[in-house]
């Protein structure tokens, strides 16, 4: 197992945002990790990251209890992550973000070898000729591309990616699952947070579903998606329609 | 006849493109639902229809006539009125203070005394707190008073971004049970809402958006059984 989470929970004050998040990742999955707005998927990845620590559990990532250890430890130690909201540094060239990333990574290259993994990574995402360009002049579906290569370029065993296809067009979408999958391949394990569902349907091994926090569902694709308690988190409780049906049935007769 | 029809329209976000072409026929004095996952557009299209955010292409015909250009107060004036989501009331402001402003379009103005027994009919919880401030109500009355206030406006077609979004199940069956009033009293709505069955319950119609172009449109009570809703949300 390259990751392991044991009852994970998040307290902010009085509000639990994480409750008891519980389960084992094995080397060279892609994890897909999907719920409702406001679920608690970011707030896990922070924990998993190093940007929080958990109230309680424990992080366990490639056999080392890291809970709570700072996230330049988690990134020396092998994990990297996007952000949903990408943040390239603006006034630095697409290479020199890039270099950044490898610089600060698990191997904590120097400029020159920095240098040429940034081209590797580069070439690999399909950025390859905009590489002196300013990071600030990319679109959109580069920036997230660009976000994607800085994480990479710190040759990670683990990858955390939030949201990597949201605001692409349906082409982007394509080239970045491709782009996913390539990774995986090379033999990293992945758990991307995901709203477009057929794609996170379609690239993951494996989903746990978050719903107010707690884990309601862990499984393949196809078992998660015609889970009862995953149906009900996305669309609404069937029971509580069926008692406005109802009402609305009545008031009609008396009307 | 549709008495608001959005006709192809695309717009977003700075570069970021939400719409895709999106092609919607609202009927007048029918309850039409707009359902569709995180991301899908729905916001997007509301504020679009609203005039918040301009569209890029295409065009936004109300009662016959262009309003794509116009700006939001100008839209409202003509009875176009959106609850947005979140709320957004002056919660230091009393209830009825509240439902005043929401007659700030020239025509509802003349007739702010009918239409506040008309709400307070509906909601008779915001009668009994007609002084309270509005910002120490629950959730589930807060939102009752935001659908209030725009009602206030005497809307031609009103819009409500997320009715029911993060609100207790026995406060959500209380909303849907008045927004079945406000059907029956003969209101135009568009209902933006989470909870697609009990948006699939209560309305006449709906469309599924699913990355920023309707995916499936249809008779809500045939849409509350088709599998490709469900597919449509969880992709699979």
């Amino acid at each position: 197992m390259i990751l392991q989470l044991e009852g994970v929970s998040k307290n902010f004050g009085g509000l639990r945002a994480l409750s008891d998040v519980t389960f084992d990742l094995p080397e060279g999955q892609i994890l897909g990790l999907i719920g409702p707005n406001g679920a608690g998927k970011t707030t896990l990845f922070n924990c998993i990251s190093g940007v929080y620590a958990p109230s309680e559990g424990r992080v366990i990532f490639r056999d080392q209890e890291v809970t709570g250890n700072k996230p330049y430890d988690m990134a020396k130690a092998g994990m990297a992550r996007t952000h949903q909201i990408v943040r390239p540094l603006n006034e630095l060239t697409v290479r020199e973000n890039v270099i950044v990333g490898s610089c600060f990574g698990r191997e904590g290259h120097g400029l020159t070898a920095a240098g040429r993994i940034a081209d590797e990574v580069l070439a690999f995402v399909g950025l390859d000729a905009r590489r002196d360009q300013l990071a600030g002049s990319l679109n959109v579906g580069q920036k997230k591309r660009l976000e994607m290569a800085r994480a990479l370029a710190a040759r990670p065993y683990l990858l955390l990616l939030d949201e990597v296809l949201a605001g692409l067009n349906p082409s982007e979408i394509g080239h970045m699952v491709e782009i996913v999958r390539n990774i995986r391949d090379q033999g990293v394990t992945i758990i991307m947070i995901e709203h477009v569902m057929k794609a996170v349907m379609s690239v993951s091994d494996r989903l746990v579903v978050l719903d107010y926090g707690r884990q309601i569902a862990e499984g393949t694709p196809h078992e998660v998606a015609n889970d009862p308690k995953v149906i009900e988190a996305y669309l609404g409780d069937p029971d509580l329609a069926l008692r406005l049906m109802r009402d609305q049935a009545r008031t009609q007769e008396t009307a | 006849m549709a008495i608001l029809e959005i006709k192809d329209v695309t717009s977003g976000y700075g570069e970021v493109q939400i719409l895709w072409g999106a092609n919607l026929d609202i009927e007048d004095g029918r309850l039409t639902s707009l359902v569709g996952a995180n991301g899908a557009g729905k916001t997007t299209l509301m504020r679009t229809i609203m005039g918040s955010i301009k569209p890029w292409q295409g065009s936004v015909i109300f009662q016959g006539q262009d309003i794509s250009s116009l700006p939001a107060h100008a839209k409202a004036e003509l009875g176009v009125v959106l609850v947005p989501e979140g709320r957004q009331l002056f919660t230091d402001m009393s209830v009825e203070e509240n439902l005043e402003m929401g007659a700030s379009p020239k025509r509802a103005r003349a007739n702010v005394k009918r239409n506040l027994e008309f709400v307070y009919e509906m909601f008779p919880r915001l009668k009994e707190r007609r002084a309270q401030k509005s910002g120490t109500m629950s959730g589930g009355e807060q939102q009752m008073l935001a659908v209030a206030r725009g009602i206030m406006a005497e809307p031609v077609v009103l819009m409500i971004d997320e009715l029911s979004l993060g609100l207790a199940p026995v406060l959500v069956l209380d909303l849907f049970q008045s927004l079945i009033r406000l059907k029956n009293a003969g209101l135009t709505m568009i209902l933006v809402e989470q909870n697609v069955q009990m948006a699939l319950a209560v309305s006449d119609y709906g469309y599924v958006l699913a990355q920023g172009r309707v995916e499936i449109a249809g008779p809500s009570q045939d849409l509350a059984e088709n599998e490709h809703v469900r597919s449509a949300y969880l992709g699979h």
